[in-house]
């Protein structure tokens, strides 16, 4: 069965996509270690993690368009398992600064210390072990998504509400996190780290190496949601996406269907976050804020929603769009990324990748094509109708 | 013959179902009852109630008051859509609705009798079998040549055509058809109701229709419901020269 799926996963489109990253995944270190400075092809240093924050930002996006693009599920809090795969991953990189840090305490890190922490809490136990705090990336987002789910789906929350309460949710993880006594840092998060798996993360060679790790990790990524979509539970998922109480009348179970497709959604932000907070080198309660989780859905939107490649393109070029942008004009980057998602609403509703589709194959429509750049008017009114105004705000 | 020992033979039994939305009585003491391979074709105005009897068998929506059995035996005001459609009842709704952005063959392959599950869904391969069906099932309904095609560039009468095969694909014991010959041409009507008369001789079917040619083609037992409840029941003509259906519905 294993093997079946992934055969059925390596379409044309996706072998190419994972070849794609995997020579990016080459060829950025390269540029940055092995060509000489006076190379026009040289990469400067404080690119590399630029880089592989967009390789996460972009694994987030496909993450999304895995509920939304293919289940019909616009969730309004995915920088929350982002996040919480970030918080793991930031526990585990403080437990590494040991005596280091500037208290010199071994077990507890600064900010405990400063708050006067007796001993560590006991929800800090193990993340000093790496295979501790990676089974947690993916555990803690998968949790909260079955919890959460389990409970949105049975109730057939559905829609506006649904994409309303995933917002609450990661406002309200938003407030926790910003309470020194909740035990992660409160609003200065945590952050100085120095060593992951007994390298130095400021080093130009882990750096290199996390970039690579991004590339990959997004290139599996890619072929874990290509399995799922060119499976049949992807067509139930399009079918779901389209028609859910028709779904419901041939026999399949809705609310299961869509918490498989959110627990894995989720397990993908969380790595993706885990890899983002030693590329970024802190980790704050303002990664939960509301505006980022929308973000995620305007990169989705721009890049083309329903297809593998257009998150994934759009989450690149959108965040590259805005590292240019706010270095040249920086009080007007919300403006730009406004306006930017109501063209791409009103004049390309399926995205770049769609509208290239259609643009190529108008002749010969071919089903993944469609599939890919239908227009469905309920979610494109429940696009319009909710998003406008976030990024604007 | 005691009620009891006859509720055990049946395919549906609907016993006393009431029904209201916001005061508005939509079903009021319904009985019905289809025995097993037997055709049922349901007539009625407007408002009469023939959909939400439909939505109560499917789990749609849950009775006030009354009693829908399955087989006999499952209660199924208990259960819920998935639950009875799995344990084999199949519905067209009025509307065709398929699944129009993806091709006529995945609709099938979706509809087709297998395991729901969302792993057993996930790791599904089509075995020759499964192939061999859905062949068949797409020369009956006459889409083979349209199979890799999307739903939604198919005519009217083809949807309706294409729902009818994904309910054929679902192998049900009984089957709801609602209003299946709404928009279709003459010749189209008659290959309908062919169809759905060699279904029955193996499966129960409840047919709701309003054209009067298709159900005397039909030629089964016909109910006429009205304000939520049954007016007459018998044959095409009798329940046609009823009196009080000829004032209620067919004088109009």
């Amino acid at each position: 069965m294993i093997s079946q799926l992934i055969f059925r996963a390596l379409d044309k489109r996706a072998v190419w996509v994972v070849c794609a990253l995997l020579l990016v995944a080459l060829a950025i270190p390269f540029a940055n270690l092995v060509l000489p400075e006076g190379n026009p092809l040289h990469l400067p240093n404080y690119a590399v993690p630029l880089f592989g924050k967009y390789m996460t930002y972009a694994m987030l996006a496909l993450a999304l368009d895995l509920v939304w693009g293919y289940c019909g599920i616009l969730s309004l809090g995915h920088a929350a398992f982002f996040s919480l795969g970030g918080y793991a991953m930031g526990m585990y990189l403080m437990r590494q600064i040991g005596a280091r840090g500037v208290y010199g305490n071994p077990i507890l890190p600064d900010f405990m210390v400063f708050l006067n922490y007796k001993e560590l809490p006991w929800f800090w136990y193990g993340f000093d072990n790496f295979w501790f705090a990676a089974l947690m990336v993916v555990l803690v987002p998968g949790l909260l998504a079955f919890v959460f789910g389990f409970l949105a789906f049975r109730s057939r929350v559905t829609g506006v509400y649904l994409s309303i309460i995933t917002q609450a949710m990661t406002y309200a993880l938003l407030l926790a996190f910003f309470r020194n006594d909740l035990g992660f840092g409160g609003n200065n998060g945590l952050t100085d780290f120095k060593d992951i798996l007994g390298f130095n993360v400021q080093a130009g060679t882990t750096r290199a190496a996390l970039f690579a790790a991004s590339s990959i990790a997004l290139a599996i990524a890619v072929i874990v949601c290509s399995a799922i979509v060119n499976s049949k539970l992807g067509k139930v998922m399009i079918a779901i996406r389209d028609a859910e109480s028709r779904t419901r009348f041939l026999g399949y179970r809705v609310d299961n269907v869509k918490l498989f497709a959110f627990v894995v959604s989720a397990v993908i932000a969380g790595v993706a976050g885990a890899l983002y907070v030693p590329q970024v080198g802190i980790i704050n309660p303002g990664e939960f804020e509301p505006g980022n989780s929308i973000e995620v859905v305007i990169w989705t939107a721009v890049g083309g929603r329903g297809t593998i490649i257009g998150p994934i393109l759009g989450g690149l070029l959108v965040n590259a769009g805005k590292s240019i942008f706010t270095g040249v004009w920086p009080d007007h980057w919300l403006y730009a990324l406004g306006g930017l998602f109501i063209f791409v609403t009103l004049f390309m509703p399926k995205g770049i990748v769609g509208s290239l589709r259609s643009l190529f194959s108008s002749k010969t429509p071919q089903r993944e094509d469609n599939e890919a750049t239908r227009d469905t008017g309920g979610a494109d009114t429940r696009l319009d109708a909710d998003l406008q105004p976030g990024p604007a705000e | 013959m005691s009620e009891v020992t006859d509720k055990f033979k049946t395919m549906l039994y609907l016993n006393g179902v009431s029904v209201s939305f916001d005061g508005f009585r939509a079903l009021h003491n319904l009985s019905i009852i289809v025995h097993p391979n037997e055709m049922l074709a349901i007539i009625g105005p407007n408002g009469a109630g023939k959909t939400t009897m439909m939505d109560i068998i499917t789990g749609k929506t849950k009775p006030d008051d009354g009693e829908v059995f399955f087989d006999g035996r499952t209660d199924l005001t208990r259960l819920d859509e998935a639950a009875i459609a799995n344990l084999g009842i199949g519905r067209k709704f009025q509307k065709p609705t398929v699944f129009e952005s993806q091709t006529v063959w995945d609709n099938l392959e979706m509809a087709l009798k297998k395991p729901r599950g969302v792993f057993a869904t996930l790791g599904y391969v089509a075995a020759n079998d499964d192939i061999a069906r859905i062949n068949e099932i797409l020369d009956t309904i006459r889409l083979s040549s349209r199979k890799g095609d999307l739903a939604a560039g198919l005519s009217h009468g083809q949807k309706q055509w294409l729902e009818i095969g994904m309910l054929l694909a679902q192998d049900p014991k009984l089957l709801l058809v609602d209003e299946p010959v709404a928009g279709m041409t003459d010749s189209e009507t008659e290959e309908t109701a062919k169809l759905l008369k060699e279904i029955a001789k193996t499966r129960s079917v409840v047919v709701v229709e309003h054209d009067m040619s298709f159900v005397r083609a039909l030629g089964t037992r016909v109910s006429c419901l009205a304000e939520g409840s049954v007016l007459a029941e018998g044959t095409l003509d009798q329940v046609s020269a009823n009196p009080v259906v000829i004032e209620r519905y067919l004088g109009r």
